[in-house]
């Protein structure tokens, strides 16, 4: 077993009911990497990211973490392998029903065995992370869709987890947010030595943050390319692939 | 305005001119796109040109109905080059993409059509089987003390369920007594027997009526709010980040709800056992019964059993309402179309599964002979 590598993907098929959204998936998310997972709209990016972190099992192969599945480690592997992962997702996902601080709270609740005035030192450490100090008490109904990706950013990294998975974090924000969002992961994941897997179709995202990535096609529904942004640009053959990297032009 | 009117001009073997006149906008009748497709069918033409004349005007109108003509002509060619050259554009810009050949699902035939039925209904209850599995399991982790359940979370649905539902429940349980007081004292005033009233809204009440009624009353505003709750929050992925979280939304979110029923719902059914003989008691005296022969009458007529049962049906129903709420919305799908699908079907399932209860426990009363 490789220790550089994070996550393995193997032959990995994902359907959903009887829809098949890709096949043939294989590819290595390394330790430290910005892992891009990019693709045009509908090709099953997310769907992906969903099987990744355990929401859904694959129709077929496997995803291995350090060399093991997640969906036949027992509940109690099961349980760790969670919380060495961060999950954000495309709207945030916060508890709608609770504030922003009980919201970062609610991990650490569940796996750690901090008294109450430590977790409220924590939550603030990872609100004032991600900008948001002194919105402890709001509910998320209260703050802006930019705010809410940021304080979701806050809970998924309530942990110290070692990967961080991120559903297009950027869609739906102005293209300095975005920016500022997509600075916010770079840095994160650089001081907490955390692998980062992301959901994209942002083009400025992709180039700026990625260091590795797979490209989904949604006609052939399978991987087209793997390899650095960079690296696909310049050296795949595949039109659909160049096309989407260069918007076309 | 100018009528629109198509001029046909042939001038080839193998193509006509057509000439539009008039105002081809939204709001004026244009001629029907069959009639051009009539003509080229009739004469084997190849190629349409399109002219103007001099007081043509067009909007989408125009544009839709040259799509309709291509359709209904298939290979026939279109020259628009006479015609405006913003027409040209948007024609072209139109049929850039193919129309994509989506398959319509075959027609089933009515064999076909029971037998997904057949297996729909075996779905469903394969699911209702396996989420009161879940549900038991759950609420075993909690018992010896494995979950992650909390207190504050059952006390404030508990507070949702029971406090906040007694303005309601107290409203439907006197007209449910009165109701049963009217048909009482009007059936048994025919033998002299009025009296006898309280039994009728007494054991009435107690064994049935409390407890169905509060069961149907809360699963219109409980089961269906706990449907709606969860049902968002599955639209926001709220369920999937708890599920990543590792806490089990069978644990922290169905199990809250559904003890919080549990633990009201008996009490609700007594309240309203109470209020219902209230209501019973209102019709009574104003008949020439007297409270106290109201209440005499009701001590000899209701048993400690018939209470019981009541209490033990809300507690049946309880569980029903909560599991058809919660299921329905942790079933929910991802569009604010599907909440609002949950949140109906959380209550007609609900109202179902409590008729059905309903039934079998009385059976099973008889045949035990409580």
């Amino acid at each position: 077993m490789n220790r550089d590598v994070a996550i393995d993907v193997r032959q990995l098929t994902l359907m959903y009911g009887s829809n098949l959204i890709q096949s043939d998936l294989n590819f290595q998310v390394r330790r430290g990497d910005v892992f891009v997972i990019m693709g045009g709209s509908g090709c099953g990016k997310s769907t992906l990211l969903k099987h990744m972190v355990g929401l859904y099992q694959p129709a077929a192969g496997e995803i291995l973490f350090d060399g093991h599945s997640y969906f036949t480690a027992s509940s109690a592997q099961q349980s760790a392998m969670r919380q060495r992962w961060g999950v954000t997702y495309q709207g945030g996902a916060l508890f709608s029903d609770k504030t922003l601080a009980e919201n970062v709270a609610m991990p650490l609740e569940e796996y750690t065995t901090l008294n109450r005035r430590d977790i409220a030192d924590m939550v603030r450490y990872k609100l004032a992370l991600v900008g948001l100090a002194g919105f402890e008490h709001f509910y998320p109904a209260q703050i802006s869709g930019g705010m809410c990706k940021r304080a979701g950013l806050a809970r998924a990294i309530a942990l110290d987890p070692d990967i961080l998975f991120f559903d297009e974090p950027s869609a739906g924000l102005d293209p300095l947010s975005a920016r500022r969002l997509d600075d916010l992961i770079l840095q994160l994941g650089h001081s907490t030595g955390a692998t980062v897997v992301i959901v994209t179709h942002e083009l400025a995202s992709i180039f700026a943050i990625g260091s590795n990535g797979v490209f989904l096609d949604a006609t052939t529904k399978t991987q087209l390319a793997t390899g650095s942004p960079q690296h696909m640009l310049d050296h795949c053959e595949h039109a659909r692939v160049k096309e989407f990297l260069t918007r076309g032009e | 305005m100018n009528q629109a009117t198509l001029v046909t001009d042939k001038t080839a073997n193998d193509s006509v001119a057509i000439t539009l006149q008039g105002s081809w906008t939204i709001g004026n009748t244009i001629p029907d796109p069959g009639q051009l497709a009539a003509l080229a069918n009739v004469n084997s033409i190849t190629t349409v040109v399109f002219i103007t004349a001099e007081d043509f005007a067009w909007d989408s109108r125009l544009l839709a109905w040259l799509m309709a003509a291509q359709r209904q002509l298939g290979s026939c060619l279109f020259d628009l080059s006479a015609l405006p050259a913003e027409v040209g554009d948007l024609f072209r810009l139109a049929n850039t993409v193919p129309a994509s050949q989506v398959r319509t699902p075959e027609r089933q035939t009515l064999k076909q059509k029971c037998l997904a039925g057949i297996a729909r209904l075996g779905d469903e209850v394969l699911g209702l089987l396996a989420f009161i599995g879940d549900m038991f399991i759950a609420l075993g982790r909690w018992l010896i003390g494995k979950s992650t359940a909390r207190w504050s979370d059952i006390l404030t649905f508990c507070y949702q369920c029971g406090p906040s539902a007694l303005a309601i429940i107290t409203l439907q349980s006197v007209l449910v007594g009165m109701i049963l007081g009217y048909l009482g004292v009007v059936q048994l005033r025919q033998f002299g027997a009025e009296v006898y009233v309280s039994d009728l809204v007494g054991v009435g009440m107690v064994r049935e009526m409390g407890a169905l009624m509060t069961a149907v009353i809360m699963s219109g505003r409980t089961g269906a709010a706990y449907a709606a709750g969860l049902g968002t929050m599955q639209v926001n992925e709220e369920i999937d980040a708890l599920t990543t979280l590792g806490i089990p939304p069978m644990d922290n979110l169905v199990l809250p709800r559904t003890l919080a029923l549990l633990l009201t719902m008996p009490l609700l059914c007594l309240y309203s056992n109470i209020l219902g003989m209230v209501g019973g008691g209102l019709v009574a005296t104003s008949m020439d019964i007297t409270w106290l022969l109201y209440l005499h009458q009701l001590r000899d007529a209701i048993t400690i059993t018939d209470i019981a049962t009541g209490v033990f049906k809300g507690f049946v129903f309880a569980l029903l309402i909560a599991m058809a709420g919660c299921r329905a919305g942790l079933e929910c799908g991802r569009s604010s179309a599907a909440v609002g699908q949950a949140t109906t079907r959380a209550v007609v399932t609900a109202l179902i599964y409590l008729i059905i209860a309903d039934a079998g426990l009385n059976i099973l009363f008889f045949h035990l002979g409580v």
